[in-house]
């Protein structure tokens, strides 16, 4: 392989690359623009953990009793949702039309039966949640953050307001006439008695220095978000920034694949065989020049992320720029297979967009591969984006060593020798 | 300087040439042609290093050419039928890279670049992008740059499809006068007007065999014209292939 030869394939494919406008536009800027919106979009801002959006929730009391009004209270002052109190159709219509996440109705009677049902005296009242189908996680997570305002609403009432003290009074001949197992019966009266006790110790009832608290959660939870460090915010730019170019150099090496078989059909490739060179060293001139591309496109990327997003490599210098080595020579050998599979530019084109299109999602470059069933996510090591962007997402904010590079560059190194295997072997080197 | 011996090959059940001998001497033109499907474009790909015969050899300077990388392929020059360029670079780096594929660089590339444009009279646009080139500009180019690594034999497929009469013209001063340097040159056309200017000898192949190979006289004298004139090259290929559609 002489070098000659070589090094003039390389530098004809970046200077056909680089004359083309559009192409550098799509391969470079582009990336840049999605990666900066969907950063910004998952982390909120530069270099923070900004607070989640709040979930719209509207609640209907019918109730108006001094628990349900406790129940609206500590819903409005929770940090996850934001309370509108609308009339119930208004409510509806607002969630049917997207503008509210779930409407909560608070019945009639809800405090009284929510507070005797709390000792098993009585029926539980039922709470409505209309809700819109297409945010059931928000669903999810609101049942949850209702469940705690519901219960310290009806314990703290049951054991310090007036509304308890008069349930507490009518809740114990219930219990009392109750078809309960005497000892059952024998223990929640004198739970009940030692309540009124309670109840009775000042003439005003519950001292008024010390407000009711309720039942609340009996732990408290300590968030840290593991990055590279305790004092290191997470950057959500960090895996846009590796998904968007890691896309977009993909499509631009499937897009050289194309040029191939565009070079074959003119008649290109005629005279270059004519050439005393043989048929690796052009393979390899491509495999080369696209290597270089990829890279380009890459590090521009991540370069303009760190300058103006503050990304920064936390673990390995070394590690990361091996894995972006290894990147990009799968994607330039992918391009090399995209022209050795396809039989012309237009079939190859169409084949392209969706073996692309598939491999970035898959392989966790827009949406994280977490929210994929079980067998997906294991289906996804088969794809080499995933070993990608793991492994520039362990090399930038997660702050892992080089010992987190070793695996995705391997990976992705046998991903480049398979592809070039199969290019070789199965590249059409005359037209027809 | 070039010779091809019972060369021969098939794809599959079809044979494309059948044992086709012939070959060209230094300052000649030899003038190959055939109806469409004869074998022509084969043999040149075989000549090429393209194609490998399945039995046969093509000999350079009297020895075997052979494999991808014999260096013995500097001494040809191709001109394909497609105007194989790249229409984004300008005429200089189209021809900086097919000279490094020759292992041209430095200054013996550029003094090349810039005798084979003056050749082809593009020497005034030699940084302009071959995508601003005319038809015949690019014809021209497309014959640069198969004369680029000063081959001591052409082959030009076609080299003058679809270029107006006055490039036509200058595509053929080109090559007389290459043909006066010494220049092995082989030739295929459809049009037979531009064999009967050029060629020293012709081979008519059809159905890949050779069925005639002698000069423009010897070939016209086969056909005998009422009248006792002299029968066009036209009507003697005619006479040699039949005037059954091969498409």
């Amino acid at each position: 392989m002489t070098l000659i030869p070589l090094l003039a394939m390389v530098r004809k494919d970046l200077q056909l690359f680089f004359s083309d406008r559009r192409s550098v536009i799509v391969s470079f800027v582009v990336p840049i623009a999605i990666a900066s919106f969907f950063g910004s979009i998952f982390s909120g801002g530069a270099g923070g953990n900004s607070e989640p959006a709040r979930i719209a929730v509207a609640i209907i009391d019918h109730d108006g009793t001094a628990i349900s009004k406790a129940i609206v209270a500590d819903a409005q002052t929770d940090k996850n949702l934001k309370v509108s109190m609308p009339e119930e159709n208004d409510a509806r219509e607002d969630v049917r039309a997207g503008r509210t996440t779930v409407a909560i109705v608070i019945p009639s009677g809800f405090g009284d039966a929510a507070g005797q049902a709390l000792f098993g005296g009585g029926e539980k009242p039922s709470l409505s949640l209309f809700y819109d189908p297409s945010h059931s996680i928000e669903l999810a997570m609101v049942r949850g953050v209702m469940t705690e305002h519901v219960m310290t609403a009806v314990s703290r009432e049951m054991f310090g307001g007036a509304q308890g003290r008069r349930l507490i009074d009518q809740t114990v001949p219930q219990v009392q006439s109750s078809t309960m197992a005497d000892d059952q019966k024998k223990l929640l009266l004198e739970m009940l008695a030692s309540v009124q006790k309670f109840y009775d110790r000042e003439p005003g009832g519950v001292r008024a220095s010390a407000a009711p608290r309720g039942i609340t959660m009996p732990y408290t939870v300590h968030e840290e978000a593991m990055t590279s460090g305790s004092n290191v915010a997470y950057n959500g730019y960090a895996h846009s920034f590796a998904g968007m170019a890691i896309q977009f150099l993909l499509f631009a090496m499937a897009n050289i694949g194309v040029e191939m078989l565009l070079e074959r059909q003119r008649g290109l490739w005629v005279r270059l065989r004519s050439a005393p060179v043989s048929k690796v060293t052009l393979l390899f001139g491509k495999a080369i020049s696209g290597t270089v591309i990829s890279l380009l496109i890459l590090l521009v990327s991540f370069a303009f992320a760190m300058v103006v997003f503050k990304v920064r490599i936390q673990g390995s210098v070394t590690g990361f720029i091996g894995i972006s080595i290894a990147c990009a020579v799968m994607a330039s050998t992918f391009g090399l297979l995209i022209a050795a599979l396809g039989n012309s530019p237009a079939t190859a084109r169409g084949v392209t967009t969706l073996a692309v299109l598939m491999m970035v999602m898959l392989g966790g470059a827009w949406v994280p591969t977490f929210v994929f069933p079980a067998w997906l996510q294991q289906f996804t090591l088969l794809v080499p984006v995933r070993w990608a962007v793991d492994g520039l997402d362990a090399m930038t904010w997660r702050g892992i060593g080089i010992t987190g590079a070793l695996m995705p560059v391997a990976v992705l190194a046998g991903f480049a020798a398979m592809f070039w295997t199969i290019a070789a072997t199965r590249f059409r080197w005359d037209e027809g | 300087m070039l010779t091809i011996t019972h060369l021969h090959k098939t794809f599959g059940p079809t044979v494309a040439v059948d044992d086709v001998s012939f070959g060209v001497e230094k300052g000649q033109l030899v003038g190959l042609l055939g109806p469409n499907g004869a074998g022509k474009t084969t043999t040149v790909s075989m000549i090429a290093g393209l194609l490998t015969p399945d039995h046969g050899d093509v000999l350079i300077g009297g020895a075997r050419l052979s494999g991808d990388t014999d260096p013995k392929k500097r001494k040809i020059g191709i001109v394909p039928q497609d105007l194989a360029l790249y229409d984004e670079l300008s005429a200089r780096r189209n021809l900086k890279f097919f000279g490094a594929l020759y292992g041209l660089s430095g200054d013996a590339l550029e003094a090349a670049i810039a005798s084979t444009l003056q050749l082809v009279g593009l020497a005034d646009r030699i940084d302009d992008l071959v995508k601003a080139y005319s038809g015949g500009m690019k014809r021209r180019l497309n014959l640069a740059a198969g004369l680029l690594h000063d081959p001591d034999i052409l082959l030009l497929d076609e080299p003058t499809v679809g270029v107006d009469p006055q490039s036509r013209n200058a595509i053929f001063e080109n090559l007389e006068l290459l043909k006066s340097r010494g220049k092995a040159l082989l030739y295929t056309t459809h049009y037979m007007e531009e064999v009967e200017r050029l060629a020293d000898r012709i081979v008519v192949v059809d159905h890949g065999k050779v069925i005639a190979d002698d000069t423009l006289d010897g070939l016209q004298s086969r056909v005998a014209v009422v009248g006792g004139g002299k029968a066009t090259l036209e009507s003697v290929f005619l006479t040699l292939t039949g005037r059954s559609l091969r498409d």
